[in-house]
């Protein structure tokens, strides 16, 4: 009986090696938001040069809406573009962008090359808003809901699997979710309830 | 030794720019205090006081704005990690979710301390071993003959 003691060495090191094998998978950059079901911070930001209109928090109140930080010195972000220009085509959900930390005119001349797929476009020239966002690096997209809450963050470039297996899908639930459905027979709805942490109505 | 002089008056180099200092020696004394405090999110295993990344130095330019805005440096952590969470923070602090953390060596303290100890008080048990029996006796000095 007492001989099982020497086993204890081996079975916390089995213990170990387990936790670690899953730990050293995860992706040190990506850090969990804060702002996952809390309210998107309150900014208003002005149009980059030469277009017309800004971005600002009442813009897209009452709207699923998908914000998304680029810059026109982000190789990422030139990657993830074709998938932001299907995104506009499919016309599902519409694409904020906020063009973090560009140098004047150069976010514009971005676009005038590769194709504007934004519905409005906020300057963050000094990159605030993107701190007040927790923004750890670009390219990454926020999807906030009718209530103007952060209900999921991409940090990195949306590919074409991500959009169609997991952001279009979480956007026809929230399409669903909005007015509230009678009937409910829909598997996914509460599923993201149980994700809300009790905050879903 | 004169050649060595250069090596000798070398300083690390360091992050913050010229233009990010305080005029007030006292403020900028305690934003490099909270920015040693805080992890730069790009480069991670650096604080925003040592990091060169764009993102740091935004960030350190946020922690002098708010210490300059009357902050204590208490409020200038909390104010980044309200944003960037509990993970920006180089000493995590003391809660229920970090409890496991910080007293994990006290509980390795604890655990190979009580195990020290029940071995060594089972060595000094067994010291002194039962005296042979008749038969036992009588068998050793059969083989001893």
């Amino acid at each position: 009986m007492s001989r099982a003691i020497f086993l204890l060495p081996l079975s916390l090191f089995v213990f170990v090696a387990i936790y670690f094998m899953i730990g050293l998978r995860h992706d040190p950059s990506a850090i969990p938001s804060m702002l996952i079901d809390k309210p998107a911070p309150e900014f208003s930001l002005p149009p980059i040069e030469g277009r017309e209109i800004g971005l600002a928090t009442e813009d897209f109140a009452g709207e699923i809406v998908l914000l998304n930080v680029f810059g026109s010195w982000c190789v990422s972000c030139k990657i993830e573009h074709p998938v932001l220009m299907e995104i506009k085509s499919e016309g599902f959900v519409p694409l904020l962008g906020l063009d973090w930390k560009d140098k004047p005119g150069a976010g514009a001349e971005w676009l005038a090359r590769l194709g504007d797929p934004y519905a409005r476009i906020g300057d963050d020239a000094d990159g605030r808003v993107a701190i007040d966002f927790g923004v750890t690096g670009a390219p990454e997209t926020f999807l906030i809901d009718a209530n103007g809450r952060v209900r999921y963050k991409q940090v990195g470039p949306i590919t074409i699997e991500i959009w169609r297996d997991k952001l279009k899908p979480m956007i026809e639930e929230l399409k669903n979710e909005t007015p509230p459905a009678i009937g409910g027979d829909d598997a996914g709805a509460s599923a993201d309830c149980a994700d809300a942490a009790g905050d879903c109505r | 030794m004169l050649a060595l002089l250069p090596i000798a008056q070398m300083q690390p180099a360091i992050a913050v720019e010229p233009d990010e200092i305080l005029d007030d020696p006292a403020l900028e004394a305690r934003a490099r205090e909270v920015s040693k405090e805080l992890r730069c999110v790009v480069c991670q295993s650096q604080s925003i006081d040592d990091s060169d990344a764009p993102l740091a130095k935004d960030l350190r330019l946020l922690v002098r704005e708010r210490i300059k805005s009357g902050d204590t440096n208490e409020e200038a952590i909390a104010y980044v990690a309200e944003r960037y969470g509990d993970y920006v923070l180089l000493k995590p602090r003391f809660k229920s979710e970090t409890i496991l953390l910080w007293g994990a060596p006290l509980l390795a303290f604890f655990a190979a301390g009580g195990t020290a100890f029940w071995f060594l008080r089972r060595g000094r048990v067994q010291t002194a071993p039962a005296p042979l029996s008749a038969e036992e006796q009588a068998a050793l000095d059969d083989l001893l003959k």
